[in-house]
């Protein structure tokens, strides 16, 4: 018996050991070579930062071209030096945020994200580089930001902004930056700028579309004043479904960058009550005047009713990421696996593969006996479309020769669309499509790049 | 009896996908007995310009949560919102917040 604890005792101690030694390899795998940063993974007590009377001689070279501004001058720089901003999202509205900021000298960043560098981040999200893959945007942003300037005082938090602690964060830092990619997070820093009375410069882009306002800022409105309800989930679009060109963000980001600093060095910001909008495929700004603070604002108005954070995921119905939502239409009858539908191509049965992905994906790459119709072009019944399909399912009817209804496989990206797709056509049986047995493919190509072939690009 | 009315309609951040793509439409609204408001504009754009699924635009007698409405360059909530009287040669965005970053 008590050698059975003994033995027991030396193997835990042992696994123990183990543990320490995979952290130990983590954080310094996450901490990079050569860096000094340490990675928050909770939300901790910051000290003031330092008050400073004049600048040294190092900061008045370093800065001269900005200092010979009126708008900013001694004064202003020294503001500077003595703000924290708080940057919720470390991608591609952050990095060019958190690059200027450290660049003109601000005090201090707080450099929030919970995601880890990917190689489709690359093209918009300017501070990480290749050799940051799988490290965490926070601790790359902020490594990067000390190579740039290192009396920047830099703290990267690895974690998901939340109920639980986004009080506590916001209160610590002067100016909060939206730079989150989606719905719930874009309330919750609301909210948490309201009851914590901080400024917030919020900017947002996809496509070739950016827009900037800086909210609860010198009795201006605040997010909610604007949007009281949240936008239906299946609405709104993030970056990795609609795409976007990298250098909107990089415009935007830098935008934010500008009123921060403005706000920062006591000249104000002038997008209070103001919505910015940049289209850049027409190379255009428009300013708008929007509502002032609105009485019955749910959280600024006379009677707020959210006094404390509430849950932002279930007040809009959606996550707190831009990852994608995983859809389930339809029922296991109406669904193959990507390893079934190999199987089928391996005993050559006879089918028809609808690839119904935008024409823009499909010229990315394609399964090569796929027939594409757009998921948008089935649901508007395009004729031309219908009658492609229409003729392609009557040469498998004839190839088939009456053996069984003709199998008709739906596939996109990611299995969302196609079970749309599968639907639609349900519906169309009888009338324009008959006689056919439809199902979607799971998982999309990107579970055929995964599990069946490794070479088939993912993107 | 209200002349017809020439007015100028854009979409935005993504709200023009549900318009063919189509960022900027010149209409012309027919005459009628009472001046144009904007209300009645929803309802003229859903029967003559939206290609496909409403729900996406509109939701009751107004627009669906998220999109932002702009007369003349200004919040709609400065000038009225539904009730504002369209005027020959207004300028109306509908644009679609975004959210990515």
């Amino acid at each position: 018996m008590s050698e059975n604890v003994c033995s027991l005792k030396a193997q835990l101690e042992e696994k123990e050991k183990e543990i320490a030694a995979l952290r130990n390899k983590l954080t310094q795998l996450e901490k990079g070579p050569g860096s000094s940063q340490e990675l928050h993974r909770s939300v901790l007590p910051l000290s003031p930062l330092d008050a400073r009377a004049a600048l040294g001689n190092e900061d008045i070279m370093r800065y001269s071209r900005q200092l010979l501004l009126p708008e900013l001058g001694v004064q202003g720089q020294l503001k500077l030096s003595q703000t924290s901003v708080l940057i919720v999202g470390c991608g591609g509205l952050g990095c060019p945020l958190a690059q200027y900021l450290a660049a003109a000298g601000i005090g201090r960043l707080g450099l929030l994200d919970y995601d880890e560098v990917e190689l489709s981040n690359l093209h918009r999200q300017v501070l990480h580089g290749e050799e940051n893959q799988g490290q965490s945007k926070a601790l790359s942003a902020a490594v990067a930001v000390k190579r740039l300037n290192s009396t920047v005082e830099c703290v990267p938090y690895h974690l998901q902004l939340s109920t639980q602690n986004a009080l506590q964060l916001v209160q610590q830092y002067d100016i909060v930056a939206d730079c989150s990619d989606n719905v719930p997070t874009r309330y919750l820093v609301n909210d948490a700028c309201v009851l914590s009375a901080k400024p917030l410069v919020s900017a947002s882009a996809l496509k070739m579309e950016g827009q900037l306002t800086v909210y609860n800022y010198c009795g201006g409105p605040c997010y909610r004043c604007l949007y009281p309800v949240p936008p239906p989930p299946e609405t709104v679009t993030n970056c990795s479904d609609g795409g976007v060109l990298g250098v909107v963000p990089g415009i935007m980001g830098c935008f934010q960058a500008l009123e921060v600093l403005k706000i920062a060095s006591g000249q104000g910001s002038s997008c209070s009550q103001q919505l910015i909008m940049f289209d850049a495929q027409d190379a255009r700004f428009r300013s708008i005047r929007l509502r002032p603070k609105q009485a019955d604002c749910a959280v600024c108005g006379d009677n707020p009713s959210v006094t404390q954070l509430v849950d932002y995921e279930s007040f809009c119905g959606s996550a707190a990421t831009d990852k994608c939502r995983k859809l389930n239409l339809l029922i296991p009858d109406q669904r193959i696996t990507v390893q079934d539908y190999k199987s089928v191509i391996d005993n050559a049965e006879p089918h028809l593969l609808l690839d119904v992905r935008p024409l823009v994906e499909v010229d990315i790459c394609r399964l090569p006996f796929s027939l594409n119709i757009p998921l948008s072009s089935l649901e508007q019944g395009k004729s031309e479309h219908l009658r492609l399909l229409q003729e392609r399912i009557r040469r498998l009817k004839q190839q088939m020769a009456g053996d069984g209804q003709p199998p008709v496989y739906v596939i996109c990206k990611l299995g969302n669309d196609s079970q749309k797709a599968v639907q639609v056509l349900e519906k169309m049986s009888g009338s324009d499509v008959d006689g056919i047995t439809v199902k979607d493919i799971c998982g999309g190509l990107m579970a055929w790049a995964k599990r069946i072939d490794p070479t088939f690009p993912q993107y | 009896m209200a002349a017809p009315l020439a007015i100028h309609l854009e979409f935005g951040g993504g709200a023009e996908l549900l318009f063919s793509g189509v960022k900027e439409h010149h209409v012309t609204l027919p005459s009628q007995s009472e001046p144009w408001d904007v209300k009645q504009l929803l309802v003229w754009i859903q029967r003559n310009l939206l290609k496909e699924r409403p729900e996406l635009f509109v939701q009751g007698d107004s627009v669906r949560p998220g999109i932002l409405v702009l007369i003349n360059d200004a919040d709609w909530e400065l000038m009225g919102q539904l009730d504002y009287k369209l005027q020959d040669q207004d300028n109306v965005v509908f644009i679609s917040t975004l959210h990515g970053g």
